[in-house]
């Protein structure tokens, strides 16, 4: 697509999108109740922080490819 | 139930807002001419990263979301929560996948899946395949929005089926006048409104029943009284909930109406911001999904689960904001409805009347079959719910979601490989089809399937296990069927 293609360590960046996938499908890692925050479970809580935290990982890769086309 | 004035009133407010914003929509952004399949269908190509958040987050998290997410938790529990991984996990594959696929089709003027499908392998039996597939999962979602506004429309205490005809009757006038804008517009309104209800929602509605530690206490109390369901997931659970989460996320954006949001963008940095900005409604989403468990908290006294969000809206809040709820809920349901049924008529006619019919037909008529199409899949859809049972539309549309991931192979793999050919690629659509739904049917039309393996068993989702055997059909028939290829 791009004549000028990323440095390798650019690219690199997008293996941070799978970071998500391993963080939220191993299931008996966060299927808890404790620690609970403000009376919420482990399990809901944990799930909802993923939501900023795939926003920024997405957000990193990103900035290595929004360059390319 | 009793008709509220107050409700009623804010809620007619708002839909004849929208009403004329659909028309007006015609005019937003006006182009040298709507007959023209990508101008009316795709709104020219020409959507920022602003418009396609607020169309794209108003079609992917549509009104039955806001009803049957938080209907699912309420009466299954953890379980009913998979939709917020699900909705996590769309977003890296989104942004990994789709501006690719947005390049190939602005520069060759495609305007739906099938027609890169065609493009990638010059098969019309699998452009076909495709082009089915998109059309027959659409419409049972097209009749779950109405199922939607119908849950409102009796919160608001209107019978008969009369209300249910007349908002989709303006919405079909409404599209086949402007196309995509009309729904773009108007989901600048309906998001906002979302917003501000499930903001209000999740302060307030706590704040009045203990708290949220007093919430999961009192629904974990109801699940142990039933003895079923559980504010955690139980071991046999833990596949199942991972493989819905999955399966779903990489059908979601196969479906013909989110990929209409995604070819409407004005470039592939247009995608990739959104990919990163899309996740605020899914925190919403999450939020929506707790609506469940403060049903138990609130002890609402409710016929169906489906009921759970606006008697909960009815009990705890003043009746002018339950109606400004419901408007956004309804509004809700329009919107993604015209996105659905724009994709679907996108496809009838660049894939079957175009492919099979009327081969050298004019932009502006190809324009004209989408636009009668729309009529059509829409009022048909109107026909599924008032004349069958809801039922059906719930286990159509769960065989949808299976069907609709079988296209994955066909419609990504050629965007990264020229290692399959059309051949392959239709043997494992088959495979996968012919898989996914004898399982829902031996399942009694349910999404999981226990695979035994020796003593053990496992629960997974139909959808994921289909996929995996196109998949491997795909490869195998690949291997075996491969053409002696000329020296490179």
């Amino acid at each position: 697509m791009s004549s000028n293609p990323p440095p390798r360590w650019k690219r690199l960046t997008l293996w941070l999108l799978l970071i998500p996938y391993a963080g939220l499908l191993w299931v008996p890692f966060y299927n808890l109740r404790e620690p609970a925050l403000f009376g919420i479970p482990f399990f809901y809580w944990y799930q909802l922080a993923w939501v900023p935290v795939t926003a920024a990982l997405t957000w990193l890769a990103y900035r290595s490819v929004r360059d390319e086309d | 139930m009793k008709t509220d004035p107050a409700a009623l009133a804010v809620f007619l407010f708002f839909f004849i807002l929208i009403t004329v914003m659909g028309f007006a929509a015609a005019r937003w952004r006006r182009p040298k001419t709507l007959a023209r399949l990508d101008e009316w269908g795709l709104g020219g190509r020409r959507f920022g990263t602003w418009i396609t958040w607020f169309l794209v987050g108003g079609d992917f998290y549509t009104a039955y979301t806001v009803i049957a997410v938080p209907a699912l938790v309420y009466a299954v529990g953890a379980y009913g929560f998979f939709a917020l991984p699900y909705t996590i996990l769309v977003y890296p594959f989104v942004f990994a996948v789709m501006p690719r696929l947005w390049q190939v089709a602005k520069e060759k003027d495609y305007v739906t899946a099938a027609d890169v499908v065609h493009g990638r392998y010059g098969s019309r039996a699998l452009e076909l395949a495709v082009a089915v597939t998109g059309v027959i999962a659409t419409m049972p979602y097209i009749a779950l929005q109405l199922i939607g506004i119908a849950a409102v429309v009796k919160a608001l205490g209107l019978s008969g089926e009369l209300p249910l005809i007349v908002a989709f009757a303006v919405l079909a006038v409404f599209t086949y006048s402007s196309g995509l804008r009309a729904p773009a517009l108007i989901a600048f309104v309906k998001d906002i409104m979302i917003y501000i209800v499930v903001i209000a929602a999740v302060v307030l509605i706590p704040s009045k029943l203990g708290g949220y530690g007093a919430v999961f206490a009192a629904a974990d109390q109801a699940f142990r009284a039933k003895g079923a369901g559980g504010i955690l997931l139980g071991p046999s659970q833990h596949v199942a909930y991972a493989t819905l989460a999955l399966g779903s996320a990489l059908a979601a954006f196969m479906y013909p109406h989110t990929l209409t949001g995604i070819l409407a963008s004005q470039s592939g940095n247009t995608i990739r911001k959104n990919a990163v900005l899309l996740p605020a409604y899914t925190l919403l989403l999450g939020l929506i999904a707790l609506l469940g468990y403060m049903g138990h908290a609130a002890h609402l006294k409710i016929a169906s689960p489906t009921d759970v969000v606006p008697a909960l809206f009815q009990s705890l809040f003043p009746g002018w904001f339950a109606g400004f709820a419901f408007a956004a809920i309804g509004i809700g349901a329009l919107v993604p409805a015209a996105v659905m049924s724009i994709g679907a008529a996108n496809l009838f006619t660049r894939n079957v009347w175009k492919a099979y019919v009327d081969p050298g037909m004019d932009p502006a008529r190809e324009a004209k079959v989408a636009k009668i199409t729309s009529l059509v899949v829409k009022f048909g859809a109107l026909l599924v719910i008032v004349f069958l049972p809801t039922q059906f539309a719930l286990d159509l549309q769960l065989l949808g979601g299976v069907w609709i991931l079988q296209t994955l192979p066909a419609l990504v793999f050629g965007l990264f490989s020229g290692w399959f050919r059309a051949p392959a690629l239709l043997a494992g659509w088959l495979a996968g089809f012919a898989l996914g739904t004898t399982l829902a049917w031996i399942n009694g039309l349910k999404p999981l399937h226990a695979l035994v393996l020796g003593h053990a068993s496992v629960t997974l989702y139909i959808g994921l296990l289909a996929l995996a055997a196109n998949i491997l059909a795909a490869t195998i028939a690949n291997l075996i069927w491969r053409p002696a290829r000329s020296p490179a």
